[in-house]
C-alpha cells in the first residue's frame, strides 16, 4: 500500500494530486521510493518514448520494472541531491510544452517544484501524487536547519538539537514543513514521540 | 455611474496610418497628468453619434509611463455598427472627449522568462505598449506580427527598425505565415504567449498552445469584440419594470443605458465579465457572443453578457 489519506489541515500545507497524463511533446518525470508505482500506473509506451525518467529508488526495488517501459531516458540516482544537476540540465535544455510529473514523498515534491518553478514554469503545470512515506521535510524555525525524513512528533533538530513539534505550516520556498520548540517555556518536558498521524 | 471613472480629454493630434488605421492623441482637458497604466491596458472612448452614445473599448498604445498623453489607433470598420466610422469621420482636432481610466485585462505576466507576442492586424496595438513597458524592464520578448500587407501593417517599419531582432513580420498577400506549430515547441521553459488579432487567429493559437503542452497560465489572450448589429428584439427589465426595445444597430447594452438604467460593465467587449446577467425568463433564442460564459453556461440560457450578445424569439426577461 504506497497511498495514504492525508488528514484536511490548514491552506498553507500543500495538496497533492494524482498523476494524469497529459499532451506535450517532452515529459519529465521523477519517483521516488515507492512513487515509482505511480508511475507504472499511467506509463504507456507512447508516453514512456517521450519522457525522461529520473529514479530515486531509497532502498526500494522497482528499478528493472522502471527499465522495463523503455523511456526515451532512465536515470537512477541515489538522492534527490545526486539527481539534481540532471534536473537542472533537463529543465534548461528543454522547451515549452514539457510536462512535469512529481511522485514520492512530500520533501521530495516541494523540492522539486520549487526548483521547476524558479526556470519559470508555473505550479499549476506541474502534477504530483504523494506515495510512499508520509515523513517530512522539516525546518527549524530557529536554527533554519533542515531535518529530512521526520516521521515522529517531537522530533530532535539535527542542526541545534532542540526538541520540535511537527507543524502543519509549510514554506513553498524552502518546500519544507516548521518545526517550532516544545519545550521552550519548562526546560526538558518533552512529550513521548509518536507518528505524526497518530 | 457603471465603468470606470471618466477623464476629460481633448484630441490634440490625429494620423492617419495607413487606408484603414488611423492615430488619436489625448490629452486632458485644461492640462495636467493622465494616470500611468500598464502595458495592455485599454480606455473606454465614449462617443456622441446623434442620438446614441457609443462607449468602444481600445488598446491603449502610447508608453505607459508617459503621462502627458494618451494615444490609441482606430481601424476602420465600415460592416460594424458605426463607432470606428464616427471616430474616422465625426472627430476632429480640438475636440473635447470623455474617456475612462485605463482597466487592463490583457497584463503581462511578470513572473515570465520570456513574452512571446502574437499580432493580427490592429491587435498589434496592446503589444506596443507592452514593448515600451519591457524596454523599460529590460525584459526579453519577440513579436509575430500578421498582415494582409506591408501597407497596411501599422507601425511595422518603426517596430523593425528599434527591435530588428525581435520583430517578425508576415504578410498574407506573399503567402507568409507564421510557422506556429514549432515557433512554440522552440520556446525556452517559462515562456507566455500573448495573443491579439481576430478571433480565428486567438482560437488557432490557444489550441495550438494547448496541444503542445503549454500550461493555461502561460497562454493570454484578448479580443475585444465589437457588438454586431442584429435583428431589433424587445427586452422586459424585471427590477426597473420596464420594456426596451433594442434596435438594430445597438448592444442591448447600449438600449437598457439609453432608458436610464444603470448596468455595470468594463470592457464592453465581452472579455471582462462585468456585465453578466441574470435571465429570469425568455422564450426563443440567445446569439452568445462573449468570451466570458462557458459553453454549458450558454447552452442553459441562465445568464447573458448585454455587452456583445443578443436575443431573437418572442420575450426575454432580465433581473436588471
Ligand atoms: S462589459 Fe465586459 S463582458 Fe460585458
Amino acid at each position: 500500500m504506497s497511498k495514504f489519506e492525508f488528514p484536511k489541515s490548514i491552506t498553507s500545507r500543500p495538496v497533492w494530486g494524482t498523476l494524469e497524463v497529459r499532451s506535450g511533446e517532452h515529459h519529465l518525470m521523477i519517483a521516488e521510493a515507492e512513487g515509482a508505482e505511480a508511475i507504472l500506473d499511467i506509463a504507456t509506451p507512447d508516453l514512456m518514448a517521450k519522457t525522461h525518467l529520473i529514479y530515486i529508488p531509497k532502498g526500494t526495488g522497482y528499478a528493472e520494472r522502471l527499465r522495463a517501459l523503455n523511456s526515451a531516458q532512465f536515470y537512477e540516482g541515489p538522492s534527490y541531491e545526486a539527481s539534481l544537476q540532471r534536473i537542472r540540465r533537463v529543465l534548461e535544455d528543454t522547451h515549452m510544452g514539457l510536462q512535469v510529473y512529481l511522485t514520492g514523498t512530500e520533501g521530495m515534491m516541494g523540492q522539486a517544484m520549487s526548483e521547476v518553478m524558479t526556470v519559470g514554469l508555473p505550479h499549476t503545470a506541474i502534477q504530483t501524487e504523494h506515495r510512499g512515506s508520509v515523513a517530512r521535510r522539516m525546518q527549524c524555525v530557529h536554527c533554519k536547519g533542515i531535518t529530512e525524513d521526520v516521521e515522529v512528533d517531537p522530533f530532535v533538530c539535527a542542526h541545534c538539537g532542540l526538541n520540535l513539534f511537527v507543524r502543519d505550516h509549510y514554506s513553498r520556498r524552502h518546500a519544507a514543513y516548521q518545526g517550532v520548540c516544545v519545550d521552550a517555556e519548562d526546560h526538558g518536558n518533552v512529550p513521548e514521540p509518536k507518528g505524526i498521524y497518530e | 455611474m457603471s465603468g470606470a471613472e471618466k477623464i476629460q480629454v481633448k484630441v490634440t493630434e490625429i494620423t492617419p496610418l495607413n487606408e484603414l488605421v488611423t492615430r488619436f492623441r489625448f490629452e486632458r482637458v485644461g492640462g495636467g497628468q493622465l494616470p500611468t497604466f500598464s502595458g495592455g491596458a485599454h480606455t473606454v472612448v465614449e462617443m456622441q453619434d446623434g442620438g446614441i452614445t457609443r462607449l468602444n473599448p481600445y488598446s491603449l498604445m502610447s508608453d505607459p509611463f508617459d503621462q502627458s498623453s494618451y494615444t490609441i489607433s482606430v481601424r476602420r470598420d465600415d460592416e460594424g455598427r458605426g463607432g470606428s466610422l464616427f471616430m474616422h469621420q465625426q472627430v476632429k482636432l480640438g475636440d473635447e472627449m470623455t474617456i475612462s481610466y485605463p482597466v487592463n485585462l490583457f497584463s503581462l505576466d511578470l513572473r515570465a522568462r520570456k513574452h512571446l507576442f502574437l499580432a493580427g492586424g490592429i491587435g498589434i496595438t496592446p503589444f506596443l505598449a507592452q514593448i515600451k513597458q519591457l524596454d523599460v524592464l529590460h525584459g526579453h520578448w519577440e513579436l509575430h506580427y500578421a498582415c494582409r500587407n506591408h501597407a497596411l501593417a501599422s507601425y511595422a517599419d518603426q517596430l523593425t527598425d528599434r527591435h530588428p531582432n525581435e520583430t517578425h513580420l508576415y504578410y498574407d498577400d506573399q503567402n507568409q505565415a507564421i510557422d506556429l506549430k514549432n515557433l512554440l515547441s522552440g520556446q525556452p521553459l517559462g515562456t507566455h504567449v500573448y495573443v491579439c488579432g481576430p478571433k480565428g487567429m486567438i482560437d488557432w493559437v490557444r489550441n495550438t498552445a494547448a496541444a503542445e503542452g503549454w500550461p493555461e497560465d502561460c497562454i493570454h489572450y484578448e479580443e475585444f469584440l465589437a457588438p454586431k448589429p442584429g435583428k431589433p428584439f424587445e427586452v422586459r427589465l424585471a427590477k426597473s419594470d420596464k420594456i426596451v426595445h433594442v434596435g438594430e444597430n445597438e448592444s442591448l447594452l447600449e438600449a437598457i443605458e439609453r432608458e436610464g438604467v444603470d448596468a455595470p460593465y468594463l470592457c464592453r467587449g465581452g472579455a471582462c465579465g462585468q456585465c453578466e446577467t441574470v435571465v429570469l425568463d425568455h422564450e426563443g433564442n440567445f446569439v452568445h457572443r462573449d468570451h466570458w460564459l462557458t459553453d454549458e453556461e450558454k447552452a442553459a440560457g441562465k445568464r447573458i453578457m448585454p455587452c456583445v450578445s443578443r436575443f431573437e424569439g418572442k420575450s426575454l426577461v432580465l433581473d436588471r
